[in-house]
């Protein structure tokens, strides 16, 4: 053993094939983001001078306001709740363990016009509350804090998820040995449980907070100003792609920023850990289960029961009728949009993973993390990069060898779209697993005389599965809620239940929009189901 | 196994994707209309000519984006959006080509298309005045500036200037009253405010039936589908600028044109003129309650029963040319 290692560590480093494919792979996402950086040859300053005498100031702090709020928001959510499905005993606990991952399939520009439907001025409630009580006058609801609340109850499941699954592993035998050590259960809880869970839960926290960042759809409903307000104001209404497209990659590059500080702080901790017995509950006393059971059930109330009950209604009410053939084919597309995209997007990010964990370098680490910014792209303004891209590529490969247009309006087009942007979301789970797989079983493996590939096919795959079985199915998820690339670059007839939402909400009607938004909640609650059960 | 039987498939689509070819008689179309309100009409073209539409919906400046990056590649023949002000800048990227021709320029009045034929209005759209019947006397609206007095101060509700139709209203005002006159009517308006500005315009009409504010500014085919479903709301249309002198309602179209390098130019074009014939524009118009560009057909009865309008006789262009100046004025006036 010690030989070998220090064999690996004399040898001179040379890329080998697999790992100038995984730089391949990076500079392919990362072209349609070099293409915005290109923008910076262009001189925009007079709409750089607009926006900072005008709306700048106040878009970037109430970014910042929501990017705290929404960390906040899905940091409490999250935590509390998967500690107490994994820890505590509690009334509805079997129920709630699975029903709290629900909102997951709920896109967030839903449940925003579902909840300023129902809780603005002219809303159902505070319209019965003027009925009611004469000295009731009520007021918008189209404040940060609703934003705050609406975002943090769509995303909270990530971190949900994957601190739940953190704390299932530790299991029963780090706490006890805790509580051994002379620990308080809520000691226990701070110091040792919280610690250990922390990459899980910062994993989560980082997909919540680039949703956050990339969301429009939501924030637009409330018509609160965000950055990426200021990306399609000056795309959309300034009439200049170029400006957009530097305001879109000084976002990238502070998501970058942030992503990196992260992964210093931290360090060099490694996180492999037995795997856990089952978890002895703890059972409060009747009062503080109660209360207990009072928290989840608001929180599935507010970010699932209520909304698809909202949404039942308007479709029974007026919506039902545009169900017809046609409608099954926007479902089908959906699905198998969502389907294919899940699988290339998983493939890669595997690539990624085993790169990573087997060719320790830099330029390995930085192509890895250069591929997974994606997510915190607004989806329209990675789509325009994309479409710059091919459509240079079809017009050169047009003027060379005389083809007719192969890439854009075509399916890869789209597809790449949703690798870029989901690779961050596939990669996170793939990582955490090949982190499951400790460093001493491959080396055994090798030892015994299997090949790299029996170590792939005997050791690493057994141990990933479940990782690629969560990943495949959040990227599921995550694509057929994805609504602004798809638009833009679907090819003829490859509309989804997405692209109905936009046609509908954008001429604003709501009841009709509706059914598209019901069943693309039901069409991934399929995904979710499956994720639960690999959670159990 | 599951993986590469995806991946499989995977190549089989993209493969599909890239190769499926146009049949000689088939038009692309770009739409910024939804689904809902362009297909009846292409449907009632295929059956009349047998001639396929192909078309995909989306954004206009997306739309507008894509047929710019494509460009001669671009498998479409012909841009369909609303608002004036986004067929003038497809025109000004040069992606439209002129289109003589005496059918279209009889069907549409001169104020509602191009000059030199690159784009055609399809529908009229109004935007004008909506109040609450039980808190206000319509003897006290006039106009659209007028919203910036102070007697209508906590009664004003308004939407995001983020939507093209209150940018287009707003450039048309420029154009008549100059910057700094239409500048402080904006501000008027924003001091008036009675709440946040909202996402759209039945958030503005539900507000006023609710109490939150008295008047408000929308697109009449709004007004007319909501209370198509809710016949009962107190609210009434007023229709702005009529006294002597004044601008008139501001109107503005929904509208196509032909793509600068069209594959399939002379079947779009005849499907232009189509479009601007009694049939297609009653269906046009009537599927969302706007009215007819072509003046030799009425509108629908629910439309009509508004009432008739002077409507502004400027070009439409106008809001196309002034949009950017609007948009700037509106941020700087804090209009949201």
């Amino acid at each position: 053993m010690h030989l070998i290692s220090t064999r690996l560590k004399l040898r001179r480093w040379r890329p080998d094939a697999l790992v100038l494919l995984t730089v391949l792979l990076s500079a392919m996402v990362l072209m349609p983001i070099a293409v915005l950086g290109l923008s910076w040859l262009g001189d925009e300053s007079a709409v750089w001078r607009h926006l900072a005498d005008t709306v700048l100031k106040d878009l970037i702090l109430n970014t910042l306001l929501l990017l705290v709020g929404v960390g906040a928001g899905v940091l409490l959510l999250g935590v509390s709740l998967a500690w107490m499905v994994s820890t505590l005993d509690f009334p509805g606990r079997r129920f709630f363990d699975w029903a709290l991952l629900l909102p997951l399939a709920v896109p967030a520009y839903v449940l925003a016009f579902v909840a300023l439907d129902l809780l603005d001025f002219s809303g159902p409630v505070q319209g019965s509350l003027r009925q009611w009580l004469p000295f009731f006058s009520g007021g918008s609801v189209r404040q940060p804090w609703l934003v705050i609340v609406s975002l943090s109850l769509v995303f909270y499941p990530y971190v949900y998820m994957l601190a739940r699954a953190a704390f299932m592993v530790q299991g029963r035998t780090l706490m006890e040995q805790a509580r051994i050590l002379g620990l308080g259960p809520y000691a226990a809880f701070w110091r040792v449980a919280l610690p250990m869970a922390r990459p899980a839960i910062a994993a989560g926290l980082a997909l919540a907070l680039m949703e956050t960042l990339a969301d429009f759809g939501a924030v637009a409903v409330f018509n609160y100003d965000t950055f990426t307000t200021a990306i399609y104001k000056s795309w959309y209404h300034l009439r200049t792609l170029n400006a957009a497209a530097q305001l879109a990659s000084l976002l990238l590059l502070f998501v970058l920023v942030t992503l990196v500080l992260e992964r210093m702080g931290r360090g060099r901790a490694r996180f492999a850990q037995q795997g856990g017995q089952q978890m002895h509950r703890v059972r409060p006393r009747a009062l503080q289960r109660w209360l207990l059971t009072g928290y989840a059930a608001l929180v599935f109330l507010a970010a699932f029961a209520i909304p698809v009950g909202r949404l039942v209604f308007w479709v029974v009410d007026s919506a039902w009728m545009d169900l017809d053939s046609r409608y099954w084919g926007l479902v089908t597309r959906t699905f198998l949009l969502g389907c294919i995209a899940a699988v290339a997007t998983v493939v890669l990010s595997l690539l990624l993973g085993y790169v990573r964990r087997t060719r320790r370098h830099r330029l390995v680490h930085a192509a890895v993390r250069g591929a997974t910014v994606g997510y915190a792209m607004p989806g329209s303004v990675l789509a325009v990069g994309i479409m710059l891209s091919f459509a240079a590529i079809d017009q050169w490969l047009g003027a060379t060898f005389n083809v007719r247009p192969l890439l854009l309006g075509g399916l890869l087009a789209l597809l790449m779209a949703y690798v870029v942007r989901f690779l961050a979301v596939a990669y996170g789970p793939v990582e955490a697993a090949f982190e499951r797989v400790r460093p001493r079983l491959v080396d055994a493996a090798r030892t015994l005389g299997a090949t790299p590939a029996e170590a792939v096919r005997r050791v690493y795959l057994p141990l990933l599965a479940p990782g690629v079985l969560t990943a495949l199915l959040l990227v599921l998820i995550d694509v057929m809620k994805e609504m602004p690339a798809t638009l833009l670059l679907r090819p003829f007839g490859w509309d989804t239940l997405a692209v109905r939402i936009y046609e509908m909400t954008t001429e604003g009607e709501w009841a009709r929009a509706a059914l598209p938004s019901l069943t693309l909640v039901l069409v991934g609650l399929l995904p979710v189901y499956l994720l639960m059960r690999r959670m159990r | 196994m599951g993986v590469k039987r995806g991946l499989m498939a995977l190549c089989v689509l993209i493969l599909a994707a890239c190769s499926d070819s146009r049949s000689g008689d088939e038009i692309v179309v770009y739409t910024s209309r939804a689904d809902h309100l362009v297909k009846p009409v292409f449907d009632a073209y295929t059956a009349e000519t047998g001639t396929r539409i192909r078309y995909i919906t989306d954004n206009e400046a997306a739309l507008i984006t894509r047929l710019q990056a494509e460009g001669a590649s671009s498998p479409a023949d012909m841009l369909i959006t609303v608002d004036a002000g986004n067929l003038w800048l497809a025109a000004d990227r040069d992606l439209l080509q002129p289109v003589q021709d005496g059918d279209l320029d009889n069907a549409v009045p001169a104020h509602l298309r191009d000059a030199e034929g690159r784009w055609f209005g399809l529908t009229v759209r109004a935007r004008t005045l909506v109040y609450s019947t039980e808190r206000l006397d319509p003897a006290e609206l006039s106009t659209y500036e007028a919203l910036a007095d102070e007697q209508w101060a906590d009664r004003l509700c308004l939407r995001t200037s983020k939507k093209v139709y209150n940018q287009s209203l707003v450039a048309t005002m420029i154009e008549r009253l100059g910057v700094e006159q239409a500048e402080q009517v904006v501000r008027g308006w924003i001091g008036n405010l009675a709440t946040d500005v909202f996402a759209n315009d039945n958030a503005v009409m539900e507000a006023i039936a609710a109490g939150q504010c008295d008047v408000g500014i929308v697109n009449t085919y709004y007004f007319g589908r909501l209370l198509r479903d809710r016949p009962d709301m107190p609210i009434r249309l007023f229709w702005a600028n009529q006294g002597e002198g004044e601008s008139g309602v501001h109107v503005n179209v929904s509208g196509a044109g032909l793509t600068r390098h069209a594959p399939n130019r002379e079947a779009a074009l005849d499907l232009l003129r189509w479009m601007t014939q009694p049939e297609a524009q009653s269906l046009l118009a009537d599927l969302n309650l706007e009215y007819p560009v072509n003046p030799d057909v009425a509108p629908d009865e629910t439309v009509a029963a508004w009432g008739s309008f002077r409507a502004d006789d400027l070009n439409v262009e106008i809001a196309g040319r002034r949009q950017v100046e609007a948009v700037k004025l509106m941020d700087r006036a804090g209009y949201r």
